[in-house]
């Protein structure tokens, strides 16, 4: 099938609306308040040369932290304040989506703004500022109609290359739950659908560019003492704004949002549950590529309505335990724990989604290796690569312990481009997950933990505490408990990774339904 | 010599840290007098002058304007009654013309008609074509054609005292003469107290009444012309050989009479 003719640009230009305009929404918000910061900053230290030294040093350290980093960092930031406005003044704030993506992003525009109001007011001719003095000016008016406007087209400048990093780091906001143009590259690379990420790429890179230019022409006839081209600018971004606020403006509230986290079996997951939730008559939304401990987060604090975990995952990461139980034992204690924090575990899916250790099968063949105690023998010279967390959970320390393992090096890796890699012979070894198609697709091998060292993960279900008592909401859920067995969850995965129109998670999604109704 | 002075100072002294700029320095000038300060870079001139309107203010001594200690009166008023001409302009860049004469008026909230009307006025004053400089920016001007601004600009609230700081040094001959005139008879013409620093002697003797002469930080001499030549300051006689020496030289060179 040609690119051109994919029937997923249709699909990402419907998401268009929403993604854009909550992407300029989010921009907009994070430079107004990095002006309004940073502006009156640059003009209180104008002439104080100790604090305008510090105020540009943090500025600059805020700017060597990756804008991803900085975007997570507020996440919890803002968790912990939320908890203790509760505590204090008995009210609370979402610490989800649109605040710290827009307080991480204000942050990030200002050392910009900053350096070139800096530079603007202390660039003036002191004869200018001696003369503004002597025709009779006070302090303030020298400032505002002699030191701001000569100041003007250097500030500008500043601004343009704040609104260009705003608009570009904005698509990092979307694992901390705000909707971006990040949403298509994300959920793009998880999939590998790559009419997304070139969607979104473009996307967003011809927004930066149109707000550049149309800044760039303000700038311009600030600079000329043009009042047309300023005037043209400013009517362009305004019309840009409208253009891309208005369509999301006036919608009414969402309904239930379901969570997933960043990979193809939980985006395939989240639309088969918004689309169980639409067919039982509730609205419905599904809101992805959430970071795997912001989404827990979000559900404890009503943020996200409902999704998909795994039990291993909550029994290491959530309850801290580095037991192992087995699996109706672990789901049960789960279970209870949960409630405490009024989560309803509404039951398990039917499948489990463990991790597990990966090779090529005419390799362990070759060696001789069909448990990992086999493995342990042969991982001195072997590599070994997992996903972004893998080698910092719990699982792996309890692995290494187990098993004495000791690999010759490891890697990081887009979980997607593993099991390649492990074909490819790239990487000996992988941490790869039980659930996924490829395993069989790249004829690799999963081997046996026979020492019982990786706890089952089981795919449950889980409602925010304030869907506790939620009947309609649970039987619209119920039909999918137990109903989905490994086998077809591997199929649906091993669709979902392919690279054509029937591999979209929407598609996959319905195909999935049919199984669990037969 | 009138028992009030317009400007008075009296035994003034200023020092920028451990730097002397001026050393008990008495100076009067009467009202309608055109007083030119002459001096040499250092010698304390502009120091004496920005101390005038409070622009910088004195460590020691009094300074009196129209009978009032400076000290009593709120600088900022005290700027806006006072005439300002800066060297090379001091015109803001991205104010017209008419924007920038008009400036003070402004400040001290006159109407915008009204400003318009002075503004008109007081081109013509300074010889400016209405309709072709009114809206132009200062950089679409020549250097004398700034400096007339300028000088219209000092003039637009009406002041009855005004001080130029090297005013005319920047210009070519030609057209620094042509406004030395010019500004002369306008300070004839409106009863204008004037005080002038230059470091040209040969231009304070041309424009000025009287003259006073500074050197580190002190007041070496004063008077007019013919006061100055009587002093028996080393260095003023040497200041006033000069222009002397070049009009001799001139005489000498050009043919009498022989204007081409």
């Amino acid at each position: 099938m040609s690119l051109l003719t994919d029937p997923r640009w249709g699909e990402a230009l419907a998401h268009l609306p929403d993604y854009l305009g909550n992407h300029v929404q989010v921009s907009l918000a994070a430079l107004a308040l990095g002006l309004a910061v940073s502006l009156p900053l640059a003009i209180l230290t104008r002439n104080r040369p100790a604090p305008r030294g510090l105020l540009l040093a943090f500025a600059s350290i805020v700017q060597t932290v990756p804008g991803l980093a900085l975007l997570a960092l507020f996440y919890p930031l803002l968790l912990a304040a939320a908890s203790v406005a509760l505590a204090w003044f008995g009210v609370s704030f979402s610490a989800f989506g649109f605040l710290p993506a827009m307080l991480a992003l204000a942050l990030y525009s200002m050392l910009p703004v900053l350096r070139n109001g800096i530079t603007g007011l202390n660039g003036i001719d002191p004869a200018l500022i001696e003369a503004a003095k002597g025709v009779g000016m006070t302090g303030r008016q020298s400032l505002l109609m002699v030191e701001l406007p000569l100041a003007l087209p250097v500030m500008m400048a500043g601004i343009r290359t704040a609104a260009v990093w705003v608009i570009g780091t904005a698509t990092l906001s979307t694992p901390i739950g705000q909707t971006s143009l990040g949403n298509y590259i994300f959920a793009g690379l998880q999939t590998q659908n790559w009419v997304f990420v070139l969607f979104g790429c473009l996307a967003s890179a011809l927004l930066a560019l149109a707000v550049d230019q149309l800044l760039g022409l303000i700038e311009n006839g600030l600079r000329r003492r043009s009042r047309l081209r300023a005037a043209l600018g400013c009517i362009g971004i305004a019309a840009l704004v409208a253009a891309t606020l208005v369509p999301t403006m006036g919608r009414s509230s969402q309904g239930y949002v379901v969570g997933a986290k960043t990979f193809a079996e939980q985006y395939v997951l989240s639309a088969l549950l918004r689309d169980r939730l639409q067919a039982a008559g509730l609205s419905a939304t599904a809101r992805s590529s959430l970071g795997s401990s912001v989404i827990f987060e979000a559900l404890k604090a009503g943020d996200i309505d409902l999704y998909v975990d795994y039990s291993g995952t909550l029994w290491a990461n959530q309850l801290h335990r580095s037991d192992i139980k087995p699996r109706t034992e672990l789901l049960a204690e789960l279970k209870t724990a949960l409630a405490r924090d009024n989560i309803t575990l509404l039951g398990d899916l039917g499948f489990e989604n463990a991790y597990a250790l990966v090779m090529p099968r005419k390799r362990a063949e070759a060696l001789g290796i069909r448990t990992i105690a086999d493995l342990a023998a042969h991982a001195s010279t072997m590599s070994i690569a997992g996903d972004y967390e893998f080698f910092s959970r719990p699982e792996w320390a309890a692995l290494q312990r187990a098993y004495g393992l000791s690999f010759r090096a490891q890697r990081q890796m887009q979980p997607d481009f593993m099991y390649a890699a492990a074909a490819s012979g790239e990487v000996d070894v992988i941490a790869g997950y039980t659930s996924d198609g490829l395993i069989a697709k790249y004829d690799l091998v999963a081997l046996d933990d026979i020492r019982h060292a990786i706890p089952p993960y089981d795919a449950i279900l889980l409602l925010a505490p304030k869907r506790a008592g939620d009947e309609r909401l649970q039987a619209a859920l119920r039909p999918l408990l137990g109903k989905i067995d490994i086998a077809t969850m591997r199929e649906a995965n091993l669709r979902a990774s392919g690279n054509d129109a029937n591999s979209s998670p929407d598609a996959v999604a319905k195909w999935l339904w049919g199984k669990v109704q037969q | 010599m009138p028992s009030s002075p317009m400007i008075g100072y009296a035994h003034v002294t200023k020092s920028f840290g451990s730097l002397r700029a001026l050393s008990d320095v008495s100076l009067d000038i009467a009202e309608g007098e055109f007083v030119a300060i002459v001096g040499g870079s250092g010698s304390g001139k502009t120091t004496l002058l920005r101390l005038t309107n409070r622009l910088i203010e004195a460590d020691g001594g009094t300074i009196t304007v129209e009978g009032e200690d400076v000290r009593d009166v709120d600088p900022v008023a005290l700027r806006r009654r006072i005439g300002y001409v800066f060297q090379s302009g001091g015109l803001f860049p991205h104010l017209s013309v008419a924007d920038n004469i008009g400036i003070t008026p402004r400040l001290l909230g006159v109407s915008a008609a009204d400003i318009a009307a002075r503004v008109d006025e007081l081109l013509e004053l300074v010889q400016l074509d209405r309709a072709a400089h009114r809206d132009r920016l200062p950089e679409a001007l020549s250097g004398g054609q700034r400096q007339r601004v300028g000088v219209a600009r000092a003039l637009a609230a009406r002041p009855r005292i005004v001080l130029m700081d090297e005013p005319f040094g920047a210009l070519d001959p030609l057209t620094r003469d042509a406004l030395g005139d010019d500004y002369r008879s306008l300070h004839r013409k409106l009863g204008l107290t004037t005080v002038m620093i230059t470091h040209d002697m040969t231009e304070a003797l041309l424009l000025a009444d009287r003259i006073a002469v500074m050197r580190g930080g002190q007041l070496r001499a004063q008077g007019t012309p013919d006061e100055l030549t009587r002093s028996g300051d080393g260095y003023v006689l040497e200041l006033l050989r000069t222009p002397r020496r070049q009009a001799e030289r001139l005489n000498a060179l050009l043919p009498q009479g022989g204007a081409a």
